[in-house]
């Protein structure tokens, strides 16, 4: 799995493509329009991390490249823009998704994951891992071909965890990725930990070989070892 | 009181003052001019029975004044000596009236030619004061109720026309905002004083503005500009907390960081979209079903309300349409749901009702908040460090903009209804 990181923040940079490796994607990036579009231009990727406001350039622009050489990779604008604008128009010019600065390193993993399932699997929106199957469209969770039920929001829950399996999942990552960047409330979290508390539980009891441990204070883990 | 009423007020005040001194003046005048011209009138008659006496004797015996008005007596020399003209005001009974009226009356002595001394008393009917002071009374009235009238009227057409441009100008003045950002456009005027108030409004307006401006910039700048580094700094500690080579305090120590710098983010998310509502960079709007949205948001939150044991109801009294812009309007509703279920009692409840113009959330609570200050940036209540105290903010900007009315009230249940 290839992904392209354009981005002229260096450190912002850096950051992800650590972040990407971590899950043994093979990462390139760009720092600027032009090495960007020489880059679209001559390699394939299987998705590419697009910065909007680039030295040179629009990031729409090398949107709009990639739609007329007609490349099919996964596109995610990430834009410090939090404009409607920039949205509407990412999307209409055949964005997969969209994402604002400031983001946390697990949101973009799984919505990369997200982007990249929908390439790979034609539709058949399922994700394996040792024992469990999620199906993401039913919504569905089996434990070796049992069905498990879920509420919406331990499903959400399982999902990232998932997508970001063996890695570190902050608890405001967590939150955010459930409730969207609105919710502000200390509460939320002892809800999230109480939906895990839940989640582990159905696990445990549908003898799942995946396990969600507490990284005290930050956050969590989902292992499969 | 409105001003040209004041005009009036005063005016008539002034009126009525300088009105009772000049008729006291004219009174006294009018008189004097009255005795003076009658006293002549009883010289005159004077002279003229003195001379008849001279052709005709019998009158010296005429001693009452019966058909005339003259009667003279026969006095002893000694009384004469010294004797000067004396004008004096009476009273007689007259017949037409029968009543008694005032009269002037002279009393004079002279030696006849039969070198006898006679006093001579002569009388004239004088104007009766009393229907004087009424008729002047009369007069005065109406004269002032004429004036203050047309000063009524003055006031009313007149003053009305020339302080015009000034109302205007308050009218203007009192429909405008800063944040709106447009130039008042004051109606020309030919009155200089008028000018000023204009010009030195427009520079006030203008400098407030700019004011206005520059500091709504700042705050997105500072905002937008921040959130860069934070995000690296958060990102950078969570790659860090994950290299497991930590001891629990240390990972602790991380957390506490992690915490703070969130909470950072937060605040500044909130803090940008409060002055992107505010700078009106949601332009776009559409119909947007109430009911739907509400449904819809309060769906998201059954999860939260259930393990808060917090009882969710909605009540759709009616269809609710709003023309709004759609991710505003989902904010609306979003932070007053969450504020009804976060801020609760353990088995509380949250009640939401759609009314064909308007949206109520109550939720339980034991006590009424400060109604002025809620609405406020960084209000909160001492017990939620972790809370921006935006939130309701963010739904005050929101109603603001789009010229909803939100009210709060408290009747055993905290009650925030939205006007649309």
């Amino acid at each position: 799995m290839k992904i392209l990181v354009i981005e002229d923040e260096p450190e912002l940079r850096d950051i992800l493509t650590q972040s990407l490796e971590k899950e043994n994607f093979v990462v390139e990036s760009a720092a600027d329009f032009f090495s960007a579009m020489d880059k679209v231009g001559v390699y394939d990727y299987d998705c590419i991390l697009l910065d909007i406001s680039l030295p040179g350039g629009s990031g729409l622009d090398i949107l709009k490249e990639l739609k007329r050489i007609r490349k099919n990779e996964g596109v995610i604008i990430i834009s410090a823009k939090d404009s409607v604008d920039d949205k509407v128009n990412g999307l209409a010019l055949g964005a997969d998704d969209y994402l604002t600065k400031p983001f946390h390193t697990a949101e973009l993993t799984a919505r990369v994951k997200s982007v990249l399932r929908r390439k790979q699997f034609d539709g058949q929106n399922v994700t394996r891992l040792k024992n469990i199957s999620i199906d993401f469209d039913k919504r569905e969770l089996l434990v070796s071909g049992k069905e498990v039920t879920l509420n919406r929001k331990e499903f959400d829950i399982l999902t990232f965890f998932v997508a970001n399996k063996n890695r570190l999942v902050s608890k405001t990552a967590l939150a955010e990725h459930v409730w969207g960047d609105q919710i502000d409330e200390a509460d939320s979290y002892e809800f999230i930990y109480s939906q895990i508390k839940n989640l582990r539980k159905k696990l445990k009891d549908h003898g799942s070989e995946i396990e969600i441990q507490a990284i005290y204070g930050i956050g969590y883990k989902l292992t499969d070892e | 009181m409105r001003l040209h009423n004041y005009t009036v007020l005063y005016l008539s005040g002034a009126m009525f003052l300088v009105l009772s001194i000049w008729a006291a003046i004219f009174y006294v005048n009018m008189l004097d001019e009255i005795h003076d011209s009658i006293d002549d009138g009883l010289e005159n008659t004077k002279l003229l029975v003195i001379r008849k006496t001279i052709e005709d004797s019998t009158i010296l015996y005429k001693d009452n004044f019966f058909e005339s008005n003259y009667r003279i007596r026969e006095i002893r020399p000694h009384e004469s000596v010294a004797f000067k003209d004396v004008y004096s005001d009476t009273t007689f009974y007259t017949e037409n009236e029968k009543d008694f009226e005032p009269f002037r009356m002279l009393t004079t002595v002279f030696k006849a030619q039969n070198d006898k001394f006679y006093k001579l008393r002569i009388i004239s009917s004088m104007v009766e004061e009393d229907d004087l002071i009424e008729d002047l009374l009369y007069s005065l009235v109406s004269l002032y109720v004429v004036l203050i009238v047309s000063m009524v009227f003055v006031n009313n057409f007149l003053l009305r026309k020339i302080w015009q441009p000034f109302y205007h100008t308050i009218e203007k003045l009192r429909g405008y905002k800063i944040s709106d950002q447009e130039e008042i456009n004051f109606e020309t005027t030919r009155v200089e004083e008028f000018k000023l108030l204009q010009k030195s409004l427009d520079e006030l307006i203008k400098t407030n503005r700019e004011t206005f401006n520059a500091q709504k910039q700042f705050i997105e700048n500072a905002s937008h500009e921040l959130q860069t580094p934070l995000a690296i700094g958060i990102n950078k500690l969570e790659l860090m907390a994950e290299k497991n080579d930590f001891s629990d305090e240390q990972l602790q120590k991380i957390s506490e960081v992690i915490d703070s710098l969130e909470r950072l983010t937060r605040l500044n998310k909130s803090l940008l979209l409060l002055s992107k509502i505010e700078n009106r960079q949601f332009p776009e709007t559409e119909n947007i079903d109430m009911n739907v949205l509400v449904k819809k948001l309060a769906g998201e939150f059954e999860e939260l309300a259930g393990f808060k044991s917090v009882n969710m109801q909605i009540e759709e009294n009616a269809e609710l349409n709003i023309l709004s812009n759609k991710p505003l309007a989902e904010i609306l509703v979003t932070n007053l749901l969450k504020n009804a279920i976060f801020h609760n009692q353990q088995n509380g409840k949250v009640h939401v009702v759609l009314n064909s113009n308007s949206l109520t959330v109550e939720n339980s609570g034991t006590e009424a908040l400060d109604s002025e200050k809620i609405f406020g940036r960084f209000y909160k209540s001492p017990q939620q460090t972790q809370s921006t105290g935006l939130g309701l903010a963010i739904v005050q900007s929101i109603v603001d903009i789009y010229g909803f009315t939100i009210l709060y009230e408290f009747n055993g249940m905290h009650r925030f209804t939205v006007g649309f």
